[in-house]
């Protein structure tokens, strides 16, 4: 693992081999290889990682598991440069092969930024680490961004292609890893009940939120310039559209999934008018959750002119038979008013309604919503009568949630997904014809924004730009409440 | 199950809830309403319990803010009772410093997706209940201006500030009146010259009847003063005589007509929790409020012209 000091390998990435180890799902002989600029021993790589799995691993703490991982546990001190130290690494590794059996099977996990992964790379072919030598397994595993637009994605995968065949490559959207999202392909092809109305006939419009309370924090060096259309739409959002409007994969197969996500990425049509059909925003000073935070141009590390946006909201279509007319919504933010991330689908209204024109007043679109995060679960929601003399209409709500119908809480996405990589699964990694497809559809945006002046600002804490609104409204349409 | 969390967040808040009403096995599903109730802490005891009183009907998130002191640090506290003598979940903020200048950035992130909101000012609220920061996210905004010293002025103030979805629970306490006035009109009374409506003084729910009578029926309608309890009497003078409700003790009426027996009719003055429970039976606006303050407005308009052509005329 490169970038071990890293937030999120101490947050996710440690913890969750200990949760895997904890569930009894790891290869007897797992080792894990820690690489940093740093002057460390093992044990020194052992007790960060224990201090990472006392503060944040699911299960519960077992001494003889942590005993188990431990064993396994060295590190290598270097910097990506430095020849020598990689062929240390590779003797480490060696040596590992012969001391508790891993058999040449390797994993390269990069958490670091993309700018040192040509380095890292190159150094990997150069000291035969990842030769595929015919003896175990060699695969890399990386991070978004996967490019910041669709020349240097190509770039990216070009270089990788020089090392690892694609099969060997597994791109991490931690996203996919989730259950709510995985739950969306059981919903539909696991139930009678829901594609038969999954389609333009039934369905009105359908709108994919990933909103967040916090702002970058200490991420201003990665989000200055990037901004919340790169960092969030062009990966996360756009697989969950390709989920929910893809057709039914023949069967679960990794290639028979892609095929079908890219088809639904490759129906995508951006609007004709980019300034309608598109917002974004840059959050102002403001209240959020009862706390002042200060403006993204006040935040440590951002240049007071920035233009990088911290809103974006899109209108795209799908071209299919199954989805022609119907407009997906996406948006994502940060500093909004409450941290949410689902997938709405919202059915057309009854034809005809055979009521007083005051009865069915509050009666709203039928919807189907999946709750991604937080408060995991799926909303069905429909007009009822309210009790009473009169025939009143009402939305209500049939609710699912995870933590009342599974008591077992679910897996951590990096549980899941590093499993994945060590059974060299790869359904639920975007292939880079996805990452490709996504980038297609972003770029031309990208481009328009960059020739579009300042993103529209809106106060921390709120909904959103005023001009997001004003997109749904120009459709008769309006945002989910957050 | 109760939870306190004391110099605390929003999004703590939130956690705290869905985790606790998963530990409570979804009772919170069935949440039909999310119920705002501005209060302060004096009135809180006696607005959350006629809160919890309404969520029986209409199971409901209740989010009750507490502003305290407005100078000091700014600071948020958080009471949360699930399951406990009320279905749905209470929430009791308690809002101190500066931060009550933004209450809404810490009640927008509790609420209920996908379930309507309403907003409750059991004291003075604000003149312009839908241009409230907290109004704006309501659906229905319920004041009630009998708490003010000045019910009248007060009522004029929100017919200023007038939009579809504000009501007043000094309306919702005319129901039962209005109900059986039209019932009583139902048989045809034949031509009404006027009407007039008796009630102790500043009682706001007067005001409003005056003007539903004047508007609907297109005739003069007298405001007259009584001892009370709230309103007494309503009577109409009709080519066959005079037809009278009288209600002394506020729990039974006594209808005359002309030429009949008299007839008794309960007409109890009902508590503030089932005014609310009304008020959240429909959450489309109440055209029928919006119309009756309408023609308050315009009666008092009419009659400061009228004042200020008799000022004129005494002055010549």
């Amino acid at each position: 693992m490169f970038g071990v000091t890293g937030d999120l390998a101490q947050k996710k990435l440690l913890p969750a081999i200990y949760d895997l180890a904890n569930r009894g799902l790891l290869p007897p002989g797992f080792s894990l290889v820690g690489f940093a600029r740093r002057d460390w021993h093992d044990q020194d790589f052992a007790k960060l990682t224990y201090d990472a799995v006392r503060a944040h691993a699911r299960t519960s703490f077992r001494e003889e598991v942590w005993k188990q991982v431990q064993e396994g546990i060295r590190f290598v001190p270097g910097e990506f440069s430095d020849p020598g130290a990689f062929d240390h690494l590779a003797r480490c590794v060696s040596e590992l092969d012969a001391d508790r059996g891993t058999s040449g099977n390797r994993a390269f996990y990069l958490s670091i930024p993309p700018h040192q992964f040509p380095v890292v790379i190159g150094q990997l072919e150069r000291s035969g680490l990842a030769a595929q030598d015919g003896r175990g397994w060699r695969r890399v595993v990386i991070e978004k961004p996967f490019g910041h637009d669709l020349a240097s994605a190509r770039d990216l995968n070009d270089l990788l292609a020089t090392v690892f065949p694609p099969y060997s490559v597994f791109r991490i959207d931690h996203y996919l890893g989730k259950e709510t999202v995985q739950n969306l392909l059981a919903l539909r092809f696991a139930n009678e009940l829901f594609e038969p109305i999954w389609n333009r006939g039934y369905v009105d419009h359908v709108q994919i939120t990933m909103a967040e309370d916090i702002g970058i924090g200490g991420r201003a060096g990665y989000y200055d310039g990037i901004g919340a259309a790169r960092d969030v739409i062009q990966n996360h959002l756009l697989q969950l559209l390709a989920l929910t409007a893809m057709e039914e994969p023949v069967s679960f197969a990794a290639d028979a999934l892609r095929a079908e996500k890219q088809k639904a990425l490759s129906a995508v049509q951006i609007p004709d008018d980019l300034a309608e059909g598109t917002a974004r925003g840059q959050y102002a000073a403001g209240w959020q959750g009862g706390v002042p935070v200060p403006g993204f141009l006040a935040e440590a590390g951002i240049a007071a002119d920035s233009t990088t946006e911290t809103y974006a909201a899109i209108r795209l279509g799908v071209d299919t038979r199954r989805w022609a007319g119907v407009p997906f919504y996406l948006r994502t933010g940060k500093r909004l008013a409450a941290r949410m991330t689902e997938i709405a689908v919202i059915f057309q209204r009854a034809p005809h309604l055979p009521f007083n024109a005051t009865d069915a007043r509050e009666l709203g679109q039928n919807a189907l919503v999946i709750r991604v995060q937080p408060d995991e679960g799926v909303t069905l929601r429909f007009g009822s009568k309210v009790p009473g003399s009169a025939m009143e209409v009402r939305d209500v709500n049939m609710d699912f949630a995870y933590g009342q119908s599974f008591t077992e809480s679910s897996p951590e996405a990096y549980e899941r997904l590093l499993l994945d990589v060590l059974i060299g699964d790869p359904p639920l990694f975007p292939g880079h014809e996805e990452v490709e497809l996504s980038w297609k559809i972003l770029d031309p945006i990208e481009s328009f924004w960059a020739e579009a002046g300042r993103p529209d600002p809106y106060p921390a804490g709120s909904a959103g730009p005023a001009s997001a609104d004003a997109l749904m409204a120009r459709d008769g349409r309006a945002w989910r409440r957050l | 199950m109760r939870i306190e969390l004391s110099d605390t967040t929003a999004s703590a808040v939130r956690s705290a809830l869905i985790r606790a009403s998963q530990q409570m096995g979804g009772l919170t599903t069935g949440v039909v309403l999310n119920l705002i109730v501005m209060t302060d802490e004096g009135e809180q005891y006696d607005a959350m319990k006629s809160a919890a009183q309404a969520s029986r009907e209409h199971p409901c998130q209740i989010i009750g803010v507490i502003a305290r002191k407005p100078r000091g640090p700014r600071r948020l506290d958080a009471e949360i009772a699930v399951g406990e003598n009320a279905p749905g979940q209470i929430v009791l903020l308690r809002i101190y410093g500066e931060l009550n200048d933004h209450v809404d950035s810490v009640v927008t992130p509790l609420l209920v997706a996908d379930t309507p909101v309403v907003i409750w000012w059991p004291g003075e609220g604000p003149e312009a209940p839908a241009d409230d920061p907290l109004g704006v996210l309501g659906q229905r905004r319920i004041t009630d201006v009998a708490a003010s010293d000045d019910p009248r002025g007060r009522l004029l103030a929100l017919a200023a500030g007038y939009r579809p979805g504000d009501t007043d629970l000094s309306w919702a306490r005319t129901t039962s009146w209005r109900s059986l006035l039209a019932a009583t009109l139902d048989r045809p009374p034949g031509q009404i010259y006027e009407a007039a409506v008796g009630a102790e003084r500043d009682n706001p729910s007067a005001e409003l009847m005056v003007a539903w009578l004047a508007g609907r029926l297109g005739i003069p309608v007298r405001r007259e003063v009584s001892d009370g309890p709230g309103v007494t009497e309503v009577s109409f003078l009709t080519d066959g005589g005079k037809i009278v409700i009288s209600r002394a003790d506020g729990r039974n009426a006594t209808l005359s007509r002309p030429g009949e027996p008299d007839r008794h009719v309960a007409l109890h003055r009902r508590e503030t929790g089932e005014l609310l429970a009304e008020e959240l039976r429909r959450l489309d606006p109440d055209e029928v409020y919006g119309e009756a303050l309408a023609t308050l407005v315009a009666a008092a308009d009419y009659a400061a012209k009228a004042q200020a052509t008799a000022d004129l005329a005494d002055e010549e």
